[in-house]
């Protein structure tokens, strides 16, 4: 099979207008409002999931973004696909502001940017088929014409991540998880997306299992082109998968860097700390390896530190860093930190 | 200090009986860490809970194998001794703080339920012994929070807390069963360091059961992989990861991604999928996923033996594996 077959280029291509990035994020904000008080309810605060993110991602291109609990990543996923409505910013989907368009004129870009789920139990119907989940959004989207055509390409979806097309008429309680997860693989493929948000699409999964789901996702992009934006916690599978990452932290991102550069030469002292938390498997290099062990836990979303979010784990923080808000600048080889001591 | 010897558990289901736990044996010795690694699945939760006495039965039922602990036999002490073993000689944390810490009584007071119960501290003295604790976790501000319930507590600190109860009463051994898995990297390297340094400062023994392959590299001294309620393969962990000796351990440890490897190189991916317990294969579990079987792996399960001091593997062809491991990798 290739490209062609499962890219029927036409109307659909016209959503392309211009040769630049996939997806374009400048500032964006997502608060969720904190309100208190019985029949009058006043807004007394924000938690400021997502506070001003930006990058852009390329056709064919994998950006990871990383970070702890609580950092925002998941939210910033969301609110691109407009699943979460921004409060502010922008998000640039082939050239069209995603963030004032209605729920209806949304439709023809949902096909185009899909989104893949951790948990793998969770985000199958259990009283849906395995084919009628794939196909579903064959129907939606209109891209399959008549029954045989869409049982045709059912079996043709199944088949390319990986499974037998006769598997079609189970249902998902008959699955695996790494069977369940090339499942929504399959329906996030159905749409012909451009675009995928894979969030946390492997930490679910046993290690022998998490290999062969993430060389299936590598295959798809160089065979359809597809951007992904790939949220993880675990800083090795981003590695693996990424071609430039983002660190996030209270929901800012640290730094950003292409994959190589920032995990040979991590900058700001948050990804520095990070990096060196996560052990290698094996005990000779172990051994030998450095640790920067932060203190205590990530402060809480409404009431952000001042100046750096960072700056009350940092080893290196001054009075300076309460002051002032670190703005990602750039160091050079495409590589942005968001740090005035570095 | 702990033997366990020939350990097997099994669970009655509407499918008969499925054998979670299948002659395990293994040793830990006085401030030693061993890790049991294995996939969900792999019988190395069981086995815990198994040495604990703390399988649900029914269903659950231990059939066989004697665990040694300090001389004794766990299983032929009476449930009221058993007691006093667990939480005072042989500490637990599990992965779920929440499920484990009782919501309605205070963190302090939890702890010091424990103290009266193996060491006999009462009232103050007790208060001052679990505040001290508290402190030697690392939790911020200890003679405040030992008036705070669990929910005032965040993740990190509910694990600190739930260590502080399991090392409250100085135990000999402590079993952190998938105890930092669910936590963020940053704190999980925090706890992980703690428990280490309490390894080294009480010659505390520690069993770690975790899937993290990592996380066995930078703690454990000796690893012991599990497969379908078996163990296949044990060694020092320098031995384990530099040269492994069975299929399954070569498969895992080049299926992680690693953050030190480049991102070009492809994975090289266990086929297949985790075995059904209720539907094992003849011969070896390993045997339909392996590159390496031979007809005599589909027949005869292979024991755990060792050609060359402590390093044991359950495989007929380990020496080929062995070879084809130090071909690839350019050291033995």
């Amino acid at each position: 099979m290739t490209s062609e077959t499962l890219r029927i280029d036409g109307e659909r291509g016209a959503l392309f207008a211009s040769d630049g990035p996939t997806l374009s994020v400048r500032d964006l904000r997502v608060h969720f409002p904190i309100t208190s008080g019985f029949l009058i309810r006043r807004q007394t605060g924000a938690v400021k999931a997502v506070d001003g993110v930006s990058f852009d991602i390329a056709p064919g291109e994998t950006l990871g973004l990383v970070g702890e609990s609580g950092s925002g990543k998941t939210t910033t996923g969301r609110a691109i696909l407009q699943l979460q409505r921004p409060t502010a910013g922008s998000v640039e989907f082939g050239g069209v502001d995603l963030t004032g368009v209605s729920a209806k004129k949304m439709r023809p870009f949902r096909s185009e940017m899909q989104i893949i789920f951790q948990d793998p139990y969770g985000s199958l119907n259990p009283r849906m088929s395995a084919g009628r989940i794939i196909g579903e959004p064959l129907t939606v989207h209109g891209l399959a014409g008549d029954k045989d055509q869409r049982r045709d390409r059912v079996a043709e979806l199944l088949e390319r991540v990986g499974m037998n097309p006769a598997m079609m008429n189970r249902y998902p309680h008959e699955f695996s998880g790494g069977q369940r997860q090339r499942i929504g693989i399959a329906r996030a493929l159905a749409g012909e997306p451009s675009f995928i948000v894979c969030d946390e699409p492997v930490s679910a999964l046993d290690v022998s299992i998490q290999a062969q789901i993430l060389n299936l996702l590598s295959d798809l992009q160089s065979e359809f082109n597809i951007s992904y934006l790939f949220i993880a916690h675990d800083l090795s599978v981003v590695r693996h998968i990424s071609d430039r990452v983002a660190v996030m932290y209270l929901g800012k991102i640290m730094e950003l860097a292409p994959s190589a550069e920032l995990y040979e030469n991590p900058t700001h002292p948050y990804t520095r700390a990070l990096m060196s938390a996560v052990p290698i498997p094996d005990p000779l290099i172990e051994r030998q390896r450095e640790r920067i062990v932060l203190a205590g836990d990530m402060p809480s979303p409404i009431n952000p530190p001042s100046g750096c979010v960072f700056r009350t784990r940092c080893p290196i923080a001054t009075d300076e860093c309460a002051e002032i808000v670190p703005e990602l600048s750039d160091h050079g080889n495409g590589h942005a930190v968001a740090c005035i001591k570095v | 200090m702990l033997e366990v010897c020939g350990l097997a558990t099994r669970f009655s289901t509407a499918e008969g009986y499925v054998q979670a736990v299948d002659g395990v044996s293994f040793h830990i010795d006085e401030g030693e860490t061993l890790a049991l690694v294995g996939e969900s699945g792999c019988g190395k939760s069981v086995t815990s809970l198994s040495v604990m006495r703390l399988v649900p039965s029914p269903p659950g039922e231990i059939t066989a194998g004697s665990v040694l602990f300090e001389g004794r036999d766990l299983r032929g002490i009476s449930e009221r001794e058993m007691r006093r073993v667990r939480g005072g000689s042989i500490g637990m944390i599990f992965q779920e703080p929440m499920t484990s810490l009782n919501p309605v009584l205070t963190i302090g007071r939890q702890i010091t339920e424990a103290l009266e119960l193996h060491l006999a501290l009462k009232g103050r003295a007790a208060r001052d012994r679990a505040v001290e604790i508290l402190s030697r976790v690392g939790l911020p501000d200890p003679s405040r929070r030992f008036d705070d319930y669990p929910h005032h507590l965040s993740g990190g600190q509910r694990q600190r807390a739930m260590i502080a109860m399991a090392i409250s009463c100085n135990p000999k051994l402590l079993i952190a069963d998938e105890a930092t898995t669910a936590l963020d990297v940053t704190i999980q390297a925090q706890i992980l360091e703690l428990l280490q340094s309490l390894c080294e400062e009480f010659r505390m023994a520690l069993l770690i059961i975790t899937h993290n392959l990592g996380v066995v590299a930078r703690y454990a001294q000796r690893v012991a992989v599990m497969y379908a309620g078996r163990i296949i393969e044990s060694g020092t962990a320098d031995e384990i990861y530099s040269g492994p000796r069975h299929p399954y351990t070569k498969g895992l440890l080049s299926s992680v991604p690693r953050l030190d490897a480049a991102a070009s190189t492809r994975l090289t991916s266990i086929e297949g999928e985790i075995p059904d317990l209720a539907n094992l294969p003849e011969g070896c579990a390993f045997a339909p996923r392996c590159r390496w079987a031979v007809d005599r792996c589909r027949v005869e399960p292979p024991a755990l033996v060792s050609p060359n001091g402590g390093h044991q593997a359950a495989c007929w062809e380990q020496d080929r594996i062995s070879e084809d491991h130090s071909a690839e990798h350019g050291r033995s």
